[in-house]
């Protein structure tokens, strides 16, 4: 009886919990590897915003972070703000706009360039860390590109110049029920970028590592706190737990 | 001459006299809290009323704070959370206490109605609490539906688009009600603001009185207990039933170590995982709901997904929300369900512990299945789980008539 109900006990906590980490949503979840981001590392996290300013945010807004919640993140002076990151903005309370007018941006592209604000979260980081290393040569394309991860995609390969272009190598392989199904096989690098693959992959990492980072700027300040409150709970429970055998000593 | 006015003058028993002869208050402690006997031997199963009641408080603050800064418009409430989660101080604790609050509730509440169905709480004479306390989940799952439309994400927006959009299953009057629900022709402007009303006027308070209810009904006619017997029965020479120990100091000091295991659990996750794997907070809702692209996998939150699987799991659409609707109202059947004379498991036959151990089992799977994609192989496994699922009240009146019980003690008994 007593076994009873512990599996019961058991089975309605699972239930809470079940599934709890639940595979990133999206399709073309094959294709997209993990991204390793060090999250606290603040070299990383001031070459990311570098690189998003000059590469990304002439095209991409992050309407909802602010330059002076980034300078506080970034341990950056005011001055270095305005000489290193606020291309078309004044004051550090602004947020970062992006210079193409969306309108204009969608009949150019067939699709405004979204917002960066929440990207990492909305995809994973592990997603934007791919889509960026996986445009291959595409004819058919407008823009010359298309990427493996997001199929169609109307952004082209702005990081060609550092990247280089690759191609992407597909195999058709027969099914037992004699239909088709192409598998990529891998990518082959066609010309040489101003990196080699090992700095390119860290430029991204760099970069999406700034884009986890805007995406929920209070992450580390929360992780902080968390720690002290969880702290301050164990010491109360501590007393709670005393003042309870208290109140209850003469009760059989 | 009235007692006031002969006291005029000669002040005795001070203010709590003053305020007695006015209002029952020292009568309505004494009935609810320093003289509401309780049996001593719960065990942490009967902790999780006091933690729904702590997460309500906890949702009702949280929610008062999050109003004061959020725009119920279209155009605006995406935007405006953000403004929550950046720019107001402390908002982002704010919010992330009210999200996780979210999920939390059904957490501990969907844990009270097992610990009910664990010791029998239902059963007479608490038919009506448990009957009140249907109503609060029906309620509650109103209230936690209209407050996921409001951040105005890609998953607010087209889960409300499914779930509303199953009313119109509903023959002859399905595609007025609807509209009606919508307050237009499609989710819009207009159903958010109307959603907003609900989620911070009309639910709340309609909780607050039900839980108000739910807990005058308990204290009227006192608490089950693990052994599932009266603790009335056996008085001492002063009244007081001889198991029972008063709600206040005893139960709300163990109550308190209760709260802060619970505080722990809830802060690790407001702290460390408030999306808890997109679980709490889907990472579709991070894009702004979008009229013309329709998210590739909807599901609902967690919380509402069993009852999903089954609808989804009926090839009929109408049949479908018959189920569906049929499968969040059977438990309040419960107690005339259940035919068995002993309300505890622990001296409840084989039959009705398979079926309650069965029943888990279903409804954790019911649970993950409504979160996946709808491929056959899983329709299939959700068919065999909803047949279960009905199965376990529709033919508990036949196993627990015929289940062999154990003697039910006279008195209370500890169990380690």
């Amino acid at each position: 009886m007593i076994d009873f109900k512990r599996i019961a006990s058991v089975l309605a906590l699972l239930a809470c919990f079940v599934g709890a980490p639940q595979a990133m949503a999206a399709g073309g979840t094959s294709h997209i590897e993990p991204a390793n981001l060090e999250q606290d590392n603040a070299a990383s996290l001031r070459r990311g915003a570098r690189n998003f300013m000059n590469y990304c945010s002439g095209c991409h807004s992050a309407k909802y972070v602010r330059f002076n919640t980034i300078g506080k993140a970034l341990d950056l002076s005011e001055e270095q703000l305005i000489d290193n990151l606020m291309f078309n903005a004044e004051k550090t309370f602004e947020t970062i706009q992006s210079a193409m007018p969306a309108e204009e941006a969608a009949v150019w592209y067939g699709k405004a360039p979204p917002d960066m604000s929440l990207m990492a979260r909305a995809k994973g980081a592990d997603y934007v860390y791919s889509f960026l290393k996986s445009f291959y040569v595409s004819e058919g394309s407008p823009t010359g590109v298309d990427n493996l991860v997001l199929e169609g995609t109307s952004m082209p390969h702005v990081l060609w110049e550092l990247q280089g272009y690759q191609s992407a190598r597909f195999e058709a392989h027969k099914n037992d029920d004699g239909s088709e199904t192409t598998a990529f096989e891998g990518f082959e690098q066609l010309s040489a970028g101003s990196m080699d693959a090992e700095e390119y992959d860290d430029f991204v990492r760099d970069t999406v590592n700034f884009l986890a980072y805007i995406a929920e700027p209070i992450r580390a300040d929360r992780r902080k706190l968390g720690v002290w409150v969880l702290m301050f709970l164990i010491f109360f429970f501590i007393l709670a737990a005393q003042l309870k055998k208290a109140i209850w000593k003469d009760v059989k | 001459m009235s007692r006031i006015e002969a006291e005029v003058g000669k002040p005795q028993g001070g203010l709590m006299k003053w305020i007695d002869d006015r209002f029952p208050f020292t009568k309505t402690m004494e009935h609810h809290v320093t003289k509401y006997y309780a049996s001593k031997n719960f065990n942490w199963w009967f902790v999780f009323g006091v933690l729904a009641f702590v997460v309500l408080i906890i949702q009702l603050l949280t929610g008062i704070f999050l109003t004061m800064n959020y725009k119920p418009a279209a155009a605006e409430a995406f935007a405006s959370v953000e403004y929550i989660m950046r720019d107001v101080e402390w908002g982002w604790l704010i919010r992330y206490m009210h999200s996780t609050g979210a999920s939390f509730f059904f957490i501990v509440v969907y844990l009270h109605m097992f610990r009910a169905m664990l010791y029998g709480s239902y059963k007479k004479p608490r038919e009506l609490i448990w009957l009140i306390g249907m109503l609060i989940f029906l309620v509650l799952m109103a209230e936690g539906f209209a407050g996921y439309l409001l951040p105005w994400g890609q998953m607010s927006y087209w889960g409300a688009q499914v779930i509303i959009s199953l009313f119109g299953a509903i023959p002859v009057v399905g595609d007025a009600l609807v509209e009606i629900i919508r307050g237009d022709y499609s989710i819009s402007d207009i159903t958010l603001n109307r959603f907003f009303a609900l989620h911070v006027i009309v639910l709340p308070l309609a909780l607050i009185g039900l839980v108000f209810v739910h807990i005058v009904a308990l204290h009227e006619v006192g608490s089950n207990n693990p052994d599932g017997i009266d603790i009335k029965k056996h008085k001492g020479p002063d009244g007081i039933p001889l198991d029972g120990v008063p709600f206040h100091p005893h139960h709300t000091s163990k109550d308190l170590v209760g709260i802060i295991v619970f505080l722990m659990i809830f802060c690790s996750v407001v702290f460390f995982a408030p999306d808890m794997g997109g679980m709490f907070l889907e990472h579709a809702n991070f894009e702004p709901a979008n009229l013309t692209a329709t998210p590739e996998h909807i599901a609902p939150v967690w919380y509402y997904t069993p009852y999903y699987a089954i609808l989804r799991a009926v090839p009929d659409k109408l049949w479908g929300f018959i189920l569906f609707g049929l499968s969040v109202m059977l438990p309040m059947f419960l107690p005339w369900l259940d035919r068995c004379r002993v309300k505890s498991i622990r001296y409840r036959g084989w039959m009705y512990k398979t079926a309650l151990s069965v029943f888990v089992v279903t409804f954790i799977m019911l649970g993950w299945l409504g979160l996946q994609a709808a491929t056959p192989t899983y329709v299939m496994l959700a068919r065999v789980f909803s047949v279960l699922y009905f199965a376990f009240f529709l033919l508990m009146p036949f196993y627990t008539a015929m289940d062999k019980t154990k003697p039910v003690p006279d008195r209370v008994v500890y169990h380690d």
